[in-house]
Parts: C-alpha cells; sequence; structure tokens
C-alpha cells in the first residue's frame, strides 16, 4: 500500500514536471509569437501603401518609369525573400568594407564606407516591407486595372477630380476585388516571418529551437504550428467577415 | 442664340479619320437625333463635345462658353475643362452606375462632391446636403423610380438602371443632356420605358442631343436630325426631310435598311 502510495506520488510529480515545462515552453513562444506579430504588424503597416504606389508607377504613363518599376518589382518577386534578407542585412557592411579597403577614395567611396550595418529587426523590417510591397502592387494593380473605363468616363463627365474620382468610385470596387488575394498573401506573411530567424531575429521559431539546444527538445518547435494555425484561423474568418460585408453589391 | 455651336471638327484615331469638318448649331430647348450606320463617327462626337475625347480641330461652344478651341488649346488647363463638362450630361449606352452606391447616392455623389466648392458649405452643410437630397428624390420621382431609392444597381432591371442613369445626368443641371444610343444595351421590351422618359424631358424643354438607332422614336421627338456618314454630316433637317422625304442616297439606304 505505501508503495502504491509513493507511485501514485510519484506519477504526480512527473506530471507536475510537464506541466511546468509545458507552462514555460509556452510562455517563450508567446515572446517569440510576439515578434513574428510586431514584423508582421508592421510589415503590413509599411507595405499595403508602398504597394499603392509601385502600382501606380507600374501604371505610369512615362516610359522610364513604369520599366523601372516593373524590373525592380520583377527581381524582388524573382528572388527568394531569404536572400533579400541577407543582402539586406549583410550587404552594407561588405560594401563599407569594400570601400574602406579603395586607395583614392573619391566622395562617393567615401560615402559607401560610412554605410553601418542595419540592426536585426530593421533588416527584416526593410526586406519584408519591399517584398510584400511588390507583391501588393501586382495585386492592386490587377484590381485597379479590372475597374471599366466607363466608371472613370462617368465620372469624368460628372465633373469630378481624378483624386474624387479614385477615392470616392474606383476605391472600394478595388477593394472588393483584391479581398480575396490579399487574405492569401497575408496569411502567406503570418508564415514567412519565420524567414527572419535566418538573421537571429527572436521570433516564435528560433524561440523554439531555443529548446532543442538548451533542453534537447524538439516537440516546442512542431508546437509553433499550432500558433500559427490559430492566428491564420483568426485572419480567416476576419477576412471572410469583409467578404460577406462587401456582398451587398456585385458589378 | 445657338446653346451649342460646333465648327468644323476633325478627329482621328490614329490614320482612321473619324471626323472631317462638322459643323451644326441647337438651339435652345431643341431636340435633335444624330442617326447613321455604326462608325460614322457618331459617339465621337458626342465624346468630342463632352470632353471625353480631344479632337485634333475645330471650334465647340456650349452656352457661349468656347469649350474647345484648336486655335487655343493651350490656353484650357485641366480645371478649366472639368469645369466646361459640368455644363453637359452624357448618359452612356452602357449605364456606367456605380455599383457600390444605392440609388440615390448615385444621383447625389457628384452633386454633393460639386457643393463642397460652395463659399456657404461649411456654415450651411445640413442644409445643402438636405436640398441635394430632396432635389435628387424629385429627380428620381419624375423618372419613375422614387420607391427604389435604396435600391443598388445590381437589384435593377436594365431599364431602370439607364433610368438611374438618367436622373444622375439631370441632378447636375446640365444645359445640354447626351444621351449615346440609350435604349442599345437594352431588351426590346425595356426601350419604351426610356424612350418615354427622354419623351419627358423634351416635352420640359431640356435642350437634348440623342445618338440614337431608333428611326420611329427619333422622328415622333426630334425638331432636327443629323444624317452622319463616314465622318461628316450626309443631311439634315426636320424629321419629315431626313426620315420621311430623304434627298440623299446614302440617307435612302441607310433607311431602307430599317424599314425591312
Amino acid at each position: 500500500m505505501f508503495r502504491q502510495r509513493a507511485q501514485v506520488l510519484c506519477l504526480f510529480v512527473t506530471y507536475e514536471r510537464y506541466l511546468d515545462m509545458f507552462l514555460e515552453v509556452t510562455l517563450d513562444l508567446l515572446t517569440g509569437f510576439g515578434k513574428t506579430l510586431e514584423i508582421f504588424a508592421l510589415t503590413l503597416l509599411g507595405a499595403l501603401p508602398l504597394g499603392l504606389i509601385i502600382a501606380f508607377g507600374s501604371m505610369s504613363k512615362f516610359a522610364p518609369l513604369k520599366w523601372l518599376v516593373k524590373t525592380f518589382v520583377w527581381i524582388i518577386r524573382g528572388t527568394p525573400l531569404m536572400l533579400q534578407l541577407i543582402v539586406i542585412f549583410y550587404g552594407p557592411g561588405l560594401v563599407a568594407a569594400w570601400a574602406q579597403d579603395m586607395p583614392n577614395p573619391n566622395g562617393l567611396v567615401q560615402w559607401l564606407a560610412s554605410w553601418e550595418v542595419f540592426e536585426r529587426m530593421t533588416a527584416v523590417l526593410i526586406s519584408f516591407i519591399i517584398n510584400y510591397a511588390c507583391y501588393f502592387s501586382e495585386i492592386y494593380r490587377g484590381g485597379i486595372e479590372s475597374i471599366s473605363k466607363g466608371q472613370y468616363e462617368a465620372c469624368q463627365v460628372l465633373g469630378m477630380t481624378k483624386a474624387q474620382t479614385f477615392f470616392k468610385v474606383i476605391l472600394m470596387q478595388v477593394i472588393k476585388h483584391i479581398i480575396p488575394p490579399m487574405s492569401n498573401e497575408i496569411i502567406t506573411l503570418v508564415k514567412d516571418t519565420s524567414l527572419a530567424r535566418i538573421i537571429a531575429v527572436y521570433e516564435i521559431i528560433w524561440s523554439a529551437q531555443a529548446f532543442i539546444k538548451s533542453d534537447g527538445l524538439i516537440w516546442p518547435l512542431f508546437y509553433t504550428g499550432a500558433f500559427y494555425l490559430i492566428f491564420n484561423g483568426l485572419l480567416t474568418v476576419l477576412f471572410g467577415k469583409i467578404e460577406k460585408k462587401l456582398d451587398y453589391y456585385h458589378n | 442664340m445657338a446653346i451649342l455651336e460646333v465648327r468644323d471638327l476633325h478627329k482621328s484615331f490614329g490614320s482612321n479619320n473619324v471626323l472631317k469638318g462638322i459643323n451644326f448649331d441647337l438651339e435652345e430647348g431643341k431636340v435633335l437625333s444624330i442617326i447613321g450606320s455604326s462608325g460614322s463617327g457618331k459617339t465621337t462626337l458626342l465624346r468630342c463635345i463632352t470632353s471625353l475625347e480631344t479632337a485634333e480641330k475645330g471650334k465647340i461652344t456650349v452656352n457661349g462658353n468656347v469649350v474647345f478651341d484648336s486655335e487655343n488649346i493651350h490656353k484650357l488647363t485641366k480645371e478649366e475643362i472639368r469645369k466646361n463638362r459640368l455644363s453637359v450630361g452624357l448618359v452612356f449606352q452602357s449605364f456606367n452606375l456605380f455599383p457600390q452606391y444605392s440609388v440615390i447616392e448615385n444621383v447625389t455623389l457628384a452633386v454633393k462632391l460639386q457643393a463642397k466648392n460652395r463659399p456657404d458649405y461649411k456654415k450651411n452643410k445640413k442644409q445643402i446636403l438636405d436640398e441635394i437630397d430632396k432635389n435628387a428624390m424629385e429627380i428620381l420621382a419624375k423618372v419613375g423610380l422614387a420607391e427604389k431609392r435604396d435600391s443598388y444597381p445590381c437589384q435593377l432591371s436594365g431599364g431602370q438602371q439607364q433610368r438611374v442613369s438618367i436622373a444622375r445626368a439631370l441632378a447636375m443641371k446640365p444645359d445640354i443632356l447626351f444621351f449615346d444610343e440609350p435604349t442599345s444595351a437594352l431588351d426590346p421590351e425595356l426601350t419604351g420605358e426610356i424612350l418615354k422618359v427622354i419623351k419627358g424631358l423634351a416635352a420640359d424643354d431640356m435642350t437634348l442631343v440623342i445618338v440614337t438607332h431608333e428611326m420611329a422614336f427619333a422622328r415622333d421627338v426630334s425638331d432636327h436630325i443629323i444624317f452622319m456618314d463616314d465622318g461628316v454630316i450626309c443631311e439634315e433637317g426636320t424629321p419629315e426631310q431626313v426620315i420621311v422625304n430623304p434627298t440623299q442616297e446614302r440617307t435612302k439606304a441607310f433607311l431602307s435598311r430599317f424599314q425591312q
């Protein structure tokens, strides 16, 4: 009987130890996920408006600007975000080191030599915002070009200015059009934040990997999936609601 | 005095000369119909007068204001062109209503934006907006759609949508209202309601210019008819002269296709 009791106690202690560990891992992952959400939110904040500007650039009637922007979008969409992250993070330092070694520095070289390495988080935000702005710009462009010429002409004949035409008539129709591809891209962004790990930003994947080194635990890495899933679930519900809200009319 | 004067108007798209010197006047309160086969330049003429296209040569005067003058083209700023457009209204073949706005919002949107330029707008905002809504409801009643004020374009039939677009153009109080084949996108059984609305406007002494393929309607409603062919005015006169007793061979050939 005594022995049985000891066994139960033992089980309880083990159980308690697992619970403690689970809570500890959860708390650590939550901290990492906070960083994930920060990358996510700041990228959206920068890329949504920047994408619109790039979209206008790629639709410009001024051919050199149009082709410059199109080439830029091609490069950004044609190379991996991970590579862009590495270039932004390591590039400035390499350029500065090369410039400092030049024998006869002119003004430009001196300026290049003064380049400093970005903070890790800054490098992440620069590369993420540029990358996602390029993807968004193509979605915006598709949305804007899907609006019939007649809508613009109706506005023109009614004496509306270009700004009134865009903000009062075109934009709402564009938003309705781009919600489905946009939600796709935004959900991808949630998962792409894990790339920040490559330059040692303490997001959720990094914080889970820390347990491999410290405690030899692999399951926290698997556990991160739940965080992504729940957050993307919430986003899916949100976008569904917005789509439903805009469903009161058809083009 | 003529409310609309068009002088020696030329327009081409690339090497395709669409308008080859158009001249005509229109008196206030009169109804002009422009007929002719597809590609004869009717729609381009309308688009040039409403500044949707810029002509190459010629002069257009609406109610004493020079809307276009090839001799003086650089003197017109974009802002002036925009203001000039306010004196003309255009009803499109394909309606071009704003799908995200209700019927009443479609009719009042541009008028309300326009009202923001009034010096007393801030002081009397509510009163001005109420006035615009009231005026819009009167116009909607005139086109028989008062009870549809809160519907959306996608909930309306083609004929109803076209009547909303007529109401939208009327709300801007244009000097001249232009119609670009207003019934061509409609099922035959729906054209009657549009023609009835246009007849009502003609009876109210609005100045109307109608591009149409409805010969019987053009004969009934018009004071003056222009038959266009290959970028020029081939024949013009009263409906009696042009539709009943045409003198030009091309007019006769065109009309005979409608009588079959």
